[in-house]
């Protein structure tokens, strides 16, 4: 079903685009008037790609889709690096995005002075080490990268804490004086910011600047977030499945794995994914303030030395890893429940 | 014949903050083996109610509800088909069907076997790995049927089944239900808010008052079977559902006062 194109009035939107700009740019109005200019020119560019979708046939939309996902975030680094080139930005404070990926670069292939290893560890080195070491010595290379610090602090964290979570929501979704008790105890927790507990968490272990607290207030975080959540969907089950099931003769263990937990289950992943990406903005602010490694340090370094390029290489790489974990969740998601 | 459901001044008061509301009032009901009974009363009269309290779902507040087992050891007293199916989102077709027979213990292979029957027969064999999101409404239902009878109950009770469904889909079913009832024979109470769809099923119309529900009437159903759609246009079922009728409007007029 594809519509008829119109090519006036895509040229009216080209043409519209064209001369605004030119304008705006000859009449120097940018400079106090750039607000009017980003707002003109968004809703220009709505207008125009809404345009064209239309004429896009139903098989290629997904394509398209694609395209417009990928393609806004390269156009704002593409106005980011005219800008800063051009010093309409002050390259100091935002420098290019093309010095920002060199960067990058340098950040993955070079040892820094301070921790003798890359965002990613020495790979280079696996081949050596193999050999002098076996696998062990392998693992301790990738241990050390900043990145996977990282990661592991994350991921260690978000278990320890989704884990425990899952199961006192489950408590809390199915008795009521486990709930009634809890209740008001977990909401008052839950909006407390946990980095603020990180200096007492840091006493409760023996080494306080060791990977312990660190990880302990990842999973605390973790742990509300997913409890909370996964009270709630057992609480949102339908009861006429309950009595179903009741009916058809399930006792109390397979009333709750063939009910109440596929039947909490996508509340419960909604939870998780509150709750990993809390786990990274947690890590990363941990990393700010105290520790030796980390994306979240090496971001903070860099900010403290003023080379701005390396401290946004380490903002996208906090980026870049929300996005892989988000996406890692929801692939299993999918796989988990394949009913939706 | 044998009765196999005896209710006796049966009375439920739900306690709800907003006071006691008498849900079921000296209810009386009595089912023999093999019988197709149908209640048909105004909505809120506590149909359900008394469905679940037969079910064991819920506990009455006085009187006697008593299904009598059956010689078969181990055979499920009773299942129930929902007024909103009930068929589990995050189970496959055959998994639903076949959910009772799991709960009792029965063999993977053996229950998908007696599963997929029941399937073939209410017509649903090619959708046995689907998920109840990809099944339209009726076939729902028909999946929640094909449950409760693939577990082979004592007694199968039935709460307004059709009720949600559209006029050809529910003729379509009900053609269905009387094929696989006359094959089975099973001790079956089926709730209904239609009259033709009482008349046309069962061998019994009960019917019931107004909040409170109190049996009002009962009609017995003289219609010959096997029946078909055909027989709606019958002399005999137009009279019984015509002289229901004029018992039930009644009811009707009370619980739309009731309400107002
Ligand atoms: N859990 C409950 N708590 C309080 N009151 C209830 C409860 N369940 C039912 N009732 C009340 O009991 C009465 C009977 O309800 P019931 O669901 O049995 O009616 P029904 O005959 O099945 O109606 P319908 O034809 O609309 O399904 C209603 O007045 C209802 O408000
Ligand atoms: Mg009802």
């Amino acid at each position: 079903m594809k519509k008829q194109i119109s090519w006036q009035t895509l040229a009216l939107i080209l043409a519209s685009l064209v001369l605004f700009n030119g304008v705006m740019l000859f009449a120097h109005l940018w400079q106090n008037h750039w607000w009017l200019g980003v707002a003109v020119n968004a809703a220009l560019l709505v207008a125009l790609v809404e345009y064209v979708g239309r004429w896009i046939p139903g098989r290629f939309q997904r394509i398209y889709d694609l395209v417009l996902a990928i393609g806004f975030p390269i156009l704002l680094l593409l106005v980011w690096e005219t800008m800063a080139r051009n010093n309409i930005l002050n390259p100091r404070w935002f420098p290019p995005p093309s010095r920002i990926a060199v960067a990058l670069w340098q950040l993955s292939t070079q040892v820094d002075k301070f921790s003798h290893t890359s965002l990613w560890g020495r790979p280079w080195l696996i081949p050596q080490r193999f050999l002098s070491q076996g696998w062990p010595g392998v693992v301790a290379l990738f241990a050390e990268g900043h990145v996977w610090v990282t990661l592991m602090r994350v991921f260690v964290g978000f278990v320890l804490g989704a884990i425990p979570g899952i199961f006192v929501g489950m408590l809390m979704g199915m008795n009521r004086t486990i709930r009634t008790m809890l209740d008001t105890t977990m909401s008052a927790v839950y909006v407390l910011p946990k980095i603020a507990i990180f200096p007492i968490v840091m006493l409760m272990f023996a080494n306080p600047f060791g990977e312990g607290p660190k990880i302990a207030v990842v999973a605390i975080s973790a742990f509300f977030l997913v409890a909370i959540n996964t009270m709630t969907g057992v609480r949102d089950i339908d009861p006429v499945y309950i009595q179903a099931a009741r009916n058809y003769g399930a006792n109390r263990w397979q009333l709750f794995r063939h009910v109440i937990f596929p039947g909490a289950l996508p509340v419960i992943f909604a939870g998780m994914r509150l709750a990993l990406g809390t786990a990274l903005i947690v890590i990363v602010a941990i990393e700010f303030i105290r520790a030796k490694k980390g994306v979240g340090f090496l971001t903070f370094y860099y900010w403290e030395v003023m080379v701005t390029e390396k401290m946004y290489a380490g903002l996208f790489v906090i980026m870049f890893l929300g996005v892989i974990l988000t996406y890692g969740l929801q692939r299993l998601e999918r796989r988990i429940m394949p009913w939706r | 014949m044998a009765a196999k459901i005896i209710a006796k001044e049966v009375r439920k008061i739900y306690d709800t903050p907003q006071g006691e509301v008498i849900a079921l009032q000296h209810f009386d009901l009595e089912v023999e083996e093999g019988e197709f009974v149908c209640i048909v009363g105004p909505s809120g009269c506590g149909k359900s109610t008394f469905l679940r309290i037969l079910a064991g779902l819920e506990d009455q507040t006085a009187g006697q509800v008593t299904i009598i087992p059956g010689k078969e050891p181990g055979k499920p007293l009773n299942n129930v088909v929902f007024q909103e199916y009930a068929i589990f989102p995050w189970k496959t077709v055959i998994d639903n069907v076949a959910f009772g027979l799991e709960m009792h213990g029965m063999p993977k292979q053996k229950r998908l076997q007696i599963a997929r029957r029941w399937l073939e027969r209410v017509g649903l064999g090619r959708f046995a790995q689907y998920y109840p999101h990809q099944i339209s409404g009726g076939m729902k239902q028909r999946v929640s049927i094909a449950r409760a009878l693939a577990n082979d109950p004592e007694v199968l009770l039935m709460d307004e089944p059709l009720g949600a469904l559209d006029a050809q889909t529910r003729a379509v079913l009900q053609e269905e239900l009387l094929r696989i009832w006359e094959e089975t024979r099973k001790t079956v109470v089926y709730i209904t808010h239609s009259i033709e769809e009482a008349v046309l099923l069962g061998d019994r119309v009960f019917l019931m008052t107004a909040h409170p529900g109190v049996n009002k009437a009962t009609f017995d159903v003289d219609i010959p079977r096997p029946r078909t759609l055909a027989t709606q246009s019958s002399r005999e079922f137009r009279q019984l559902t015509l002289a229901i009728w004029e018992l039930l409007k009644d009811e009707v007029m009370r619980a739309m006062e009731a309400q107002r």
